[in-house]
């Protein structure tokens, strides 16, 4: 015999429903319970992230430059080196440096594994953009170093770099927000991440909890950095 | 007495096409010389080959003060003796014209900051922008601009000064105040090469005018003998077009 839903079994039914989620999803001692562990994730998190996005930076950097004037040789090597780790997943490479690297006596470990396999890959992006960054300077701004006897090393440091650092500040926030949200795959070579320690809180108070407060940490950390970059990105759509 | 500049048998190609057909020229030191032509004709191309913003043919040779323009370390001694300034100014935008003044001095003649920078007061003084050494090039005019450039490569203390093409850029009432900075500059001992469609500041500045045409140089001498009396067709109607209208 069909149920005869009156207003009120529905609200009845709607509030209890309410009253579950919130206990399974927003347990509030639970979340308690568990913050000192997210809170020790989240340090992980943000180490392994700045870490890599520095190592990324620097790398990147280097990269360009040698795609655009070291030797041919070199060039092609570098551009081979981009590709390829912008071609492969993060976290086929992540698992790759863990677990194969040791077969051929290389043992790094978690944190180490988690930065080599970002690094490498931020790195190669960051590359990229450096590259259009120093391509989008007009080329009268390398003739004028010349003309002025300014050397290589001059001229990019004092002439081009530092508009084209200018142009790729949006792009680059973007990427560094890549690399802090990518750092949760260090999870799978048991660092003990903000997910990690998320979902090892989960499975020993069995209740979701734990996660749901991972999510919103990772939120709070990157929201005001997309909000920057879109910031970034209108001022420097302006002009200077 | 040996020339300044030595220019011989220049040739350069882009590829197939061949924009200089292995010009001969000697200018002497402090000697102003206006190069003129038709667009096209190679005289930007020339002038840029010599402090090698151009590469040019292997058996071509040119000096600077007895120095070959080759490849190397050489080429940054050239550099820093033969100024240069550009049709599209190619002022630093990310430097205040104050340092955009200082920063050769610094880098390539490691001058104390404190010399650099009274040093480049001077300069734009010199060239009448004294005012607004503390603002960036974008805030400038273009006439203001170029005058920063010119101060800029005065700074390295050029025995040469290039110029390409300096007032072509310009809105018409500001190419007179780039011309009466240039025309104070001749006869101070620098050299002077202009690449330039300015034929009046060219009569009345330069102890010899150069014309060109297909990567040749067709005809040479004073100002009044290229004006009044060229000998060849080509210069004859080359003037005849950008003079009588």
């Amino acid at each position: 015999m069909p149920t005869v839903n009156t207003p009120f079994t529905v609200g009845a039914y709607f509030f209890g429903g309410v009253m579950d989620l919130f206990s399974t999803f927003f347990n509030m001692p639970v979340l308690m319970n568990s913050l000192p562990q997210l809170l020790s994730g989240l340090l992980v998190t943000v180490q392994i992230g700045i870490t890599s996005i520095i190592c990324g930076l620097i790398g990147g950097l280097f990269l360009a430059i040698t795609r655009l004037y070291a030797p041919v040789i070199v060039q092609v090597l570098v551009r081979g080196y981009i590709d390829i780790f912008r071609s492969i997943p993060l976290l086929v490479l992540l698992i790759v440096v863990y677990y194969a690297l040791p077969f051929v006596g290389i043992r790094l470990s978690p944190f180490f594994s988690a930065v080599t396999a970002l690094t490498l890959v931020s790195a190669a992006y960051t590359a990229e953009i450096f590259r259009a960054g120093i391509e989008a300077i007009p080329y009268g701004q390398f003739e004028a170093s010349a003309a002025l006897g300014l050397s290589n090393r001059h001229t990019m440091v004092d002439v081009i770099l530092p508009q084209a650092i200018r142009i790729v500040i949006p792009p680059l926030t973007n990427n560094c927000i890549n690399v802090m949200k990518d750092t949760a795959l260090a999870s799978v070579v048991a660092m003990p991440d903000l997910l990690k320690q998320a979902t090892q809180a989960q499975a020993l108070s069995a209740n979701p909890t734990p996660l749901i407060g991972a999510a919103l940490i990772y939120l709070i950390l990157l929201w005001p950095m997309v909000y920057v970059v879109a910031r970034l990105e209108k001022r420097y759509s302006r002009g200077r | 007495m040996s020339a300044q500049i030595n220019i011989h048998n220049l040739k350069k190609s882009y590829g197939e096409f061949q924009v200089l057909h292995g010009i001969d020229l000697e200018i002497a030191q402090g000697e102003v010389v206006c190069v003129i032509g038709p667009s096209g004709s190679g005289k930007s191309t020339l002038i840029r080959c010599i402090n090698r913003l151009e590469s040019f043919d292997d058996d071509s040779e040119i000096a600077v003060d007895g120095i070959a323009v080759v490849p190397g370390r050489a080429l940054a001694a050239v550099r820093a003796e033969v100024g240069m300034v550009f049709q599209s100014f190619n002022l630093f935008p990310h430097m205040t014209v104050l340092r955009n003044v200082m920063l050769a001095p610094m880098r390539v003649r490691h001058s104390a900051t404190k010399d650099a920078e009274a040093r480049a007061r001077v300069l734009l003084e010199r060239v009448g922008i004294s005012e607004q050494a503390d603002k960036y090039p974008e805030n400038l005019s273009g006439g203001q601009q170029q005058r920063v450039a010119i101060a800029r490569a005065l700074a390295m203390e050029p025995k040469v000064l290039l110029f390409d093409e300096p007032t072509s850029a310009l809105d018409p009432e500001m190419v007179g105040e780039v011309l009466d900075v240039m025309k104070k500059l001749a006869g101070t001992g620098v050299t002077m090469v202009i690449v330039t469609h300015e034929m009046g500041f060219a009569r009345q500045v330069a102890d010899r005018v150069i014309f060109m045409d297909g990567g040749n140089v067709i005809e040479a001498g004073p100002p009044a003998e290229i004006f009044d009396n060229p000998k060849e067709e080509r210069t004859r109607s080359f003037l005849h077009a950008v003079l009588d209208h």
